[in-house]
């Protein structure tokens, strides 16, 4: 079913928080780049666990366990399916910068090569990780550039991925820009000169069908909290044959078959990758996140958040005085950044918040970025299914008034 | 439940405290600085120099420039016009209350960093710590 703003308004009914009030203002929730909310579906798997299936996985030969271990793996399986990944092709990790930094750390193991080539949108979380690695391994960050219309520089993408190149990551949707960047063509580019891919999909997977054979990346990672999860999960995708000769980045329990006094032999995936009791209880909260996804329809979500991205780009552009950072509807998610003339995005989600407005204001973790466009830092408002055309009006009218704070200010 | 305060931010954006952040006070270079620093916000990405002349112990002239919100602007307005003639242990002294009794407005927990990095900036200058990066 297609959504527009009953349909919305029907989803957010499955939302505790946004049927919540704060200071007896409704809640009006635009800042899901940064995390979304939960519906009482994966609230409740989570809280069914603990009530009926709690036991640890993998050991006891007890039913509780065996049911724990089945919903875990089953957990595994939904989250495959939904990338289109081959079976054991998901690791779980606590999310996005765990997988990358799982990557940075195991990765030289596998791969040689002088240069690692990321994006000038990076967060930092595909950024800090590949800058530590330079400087352990002497290897050479590069950029492809952003053009004036805010999208990459795919020309110039040709002329840096090189056979010198050992890596390539680059973020998928970016969580400034809303930039949907052509993963596979990057990709393909890596690919044409060994490289390793890596795609980041923290801003991609919550809002739009992804298919890891389609992109035909190496990797990809993703945190769980982005798209109706829990905190504090996530996964990293990997081809078989490349997780089969990648060492395992944390050793202990579970992930191993056989252990000496001196050795150890690594368990089959993703095991291997998954160093002692897993967030089992969140793993499944995350499947019934993908479960309730998935009912809604990925291109369904994509569809609704490119139109109230419309909406937005067309009422900020009514206000005056707003700057956007946007490539546009058709090359763009759900998420909007911007900055009014005279007024600094702190003050701005400030006096939003007293009507209970969430935005993020700031760098959003991508400081070479604002560098870049020469700010210290946007407003950004990022939607999600359960958004709707008067959020944004809510919005627009808090920009008006702030507008009106900043050109009187108010009396002593 | 929760103890977040329901004072409503705009409270915080009197007009004094616009006026300062339109037309700030002791804004842009100090030539002849003996001492300077460069401070960041990392929340925001805000950072503001202070540069300041201070001899025999005692403040002969201080400016600041930076970009920042309207809060730090205008705490950074306040105690730089407060700091003049005094001593370094008077200002090495100054505290958080101190910065609130300047501004007059009620400053909302999570804005706390934006009114004090004047103050933090400040105060590491005249401890002569070196300028971070090409301030
Ligand atoms: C593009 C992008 N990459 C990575 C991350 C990091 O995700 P997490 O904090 O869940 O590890 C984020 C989250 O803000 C993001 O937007």
């Amino acid at each position: 079913m297609k959504i527009d703003n009953s349909r919305a308004k029907q989803l957010r009914l499955d939302f505790p928080i946004l049927n919540s009030n704060k200071n007896g203002k409704p809640i009006i929730y635009l800042d899901n780049g940064a995390t979304t909310q939960k519906p009482q579906q994966v609230i409740n798997a989570i809280s069914a666990f603990y009530e009926t299936q709690n036991a640890n996985i993998h050991r006891g030969l007890y039913k509780l366990s065996q049911e724990a271990t089945e919903a875990y793996e089953q957990a595994h399986a939904f989250t495959e399916k939904f990338i289109n990944a081959n079976p054991h092709e998901v690791i779980f990790t606590s999310g996005t910068t765990d997988s990358i930094n799982m990557l940075a750390f195991t990765l030289p193991e596998i791969t040689n090569g002088k240069n690692i080539v990321l994006t000038e949108m990076e967060h930092h979380a595909n950024l800090v990780p590949w800058q530590q690695l330079a400087k352990r391994n002497s290897m050479k960050l590069k950029f492809i550039p952003i053009k004036d219309d805010f999208t990459l520089d795919y020309a110039a993408a040709e002329q840096l991925i090189t056979e010198d190149t050992a890596i390539v990551s680059i973020v998928h949707t970016s969580n400034v820009l809303g930039t949907q960047n052509d993963a596979k063509r990057i990709c393909a580019l890596a690919k044409d000169n060994n490289a390793i891919s890596i795609i980041d999909a923290a801003q991609s997977i919550p809002h739009s069908k992804i298919d890891v054979k389609r992109i035909d990346c190496d990797f990809l990672a993703f945190s769980g909290h982005k798209m109706c999860g829990p905190t504090g999960t996530g996964g990293l995708y990997g081809k078989h044959d490349l997780l089969e000769e990648l060492p395992p980045y944390k050793t202990g329990g579970d992930m191993i078959r056989s252990v000496s006094k001196e050795n150890a032999e690594w368990n089959d995936l993703p095991m291997k990758f998954e160093a002692g009791t897993p967030n089992i209880a969140g793993a499944i909260g995350l499947s019934e996140a993908i479960t309730y996804l998935e009912n809604i329809g990925m291109e369904n979500i994509e569809a609704w958040e490119k139109q109230l991205l419309k909406y937005a780009l067309e009422k900020t552009q009514e206000v005056g005085a707003i700057t956007t950072f946007n490539p546009g509807v058709e090359k763009s998610a759900g998420i909007l950044s911007f900055n009014i003339a005279g007024i600094h995005s702190h003050d701005l989600a400030s006096l939003l918040d007293d009507d209970n407005i969430c935005i993020r204001a700031g760098h959003h973790c991508a400081m070479p970025l604002m560098t870049k466009l020469g700010i210290p830092g946007t407003a950004r408002a990022s939607f999600y299914v359960y958004n709707t055309t008067e959020d944004i009006d809510a919005l627009i009218t808090g920009i008006k008034h702030t507008k009106q704070v900043f050109a009187k200010g108010i009396p002593k | 439940m929760s103890n977040i305060e329901e004072t409503l931010s705009e409270e915080m954006y009197r007009e004094h405290i616009l006026d300062l952040y339109k037309s700030p006070h002791n804004f842009g270079d100090l030539e002849g600085a003996t001492h300077k620093h460069k401070g960041f916000n990392p929340l925001c990405g805000d950072e503001i120099t202070v540069q300041l002349i201070i001899k025999d112990g005692k403040v002969q002239a201080v400016k600041f420039k930076g970009q920042g919100c309207a809060i730090n602007i205008a705490s950074s307005s306040l105690l730089t016009d407060e700091i003049k003639g005094k001593t370094t242990q008077a200002i090495m002294e100054m505290k958080t209350p101190d910065v609130l009794d300047l501004m007059k407005i009620p400053i909302s927990s999570v804005r706390f960093k934006c009114a004090l990095l004047g103050l933090e900036t400040l105060q590491k200058a005249v401890q002569g710590s070196e300028p971070d990066g090409n301030a």
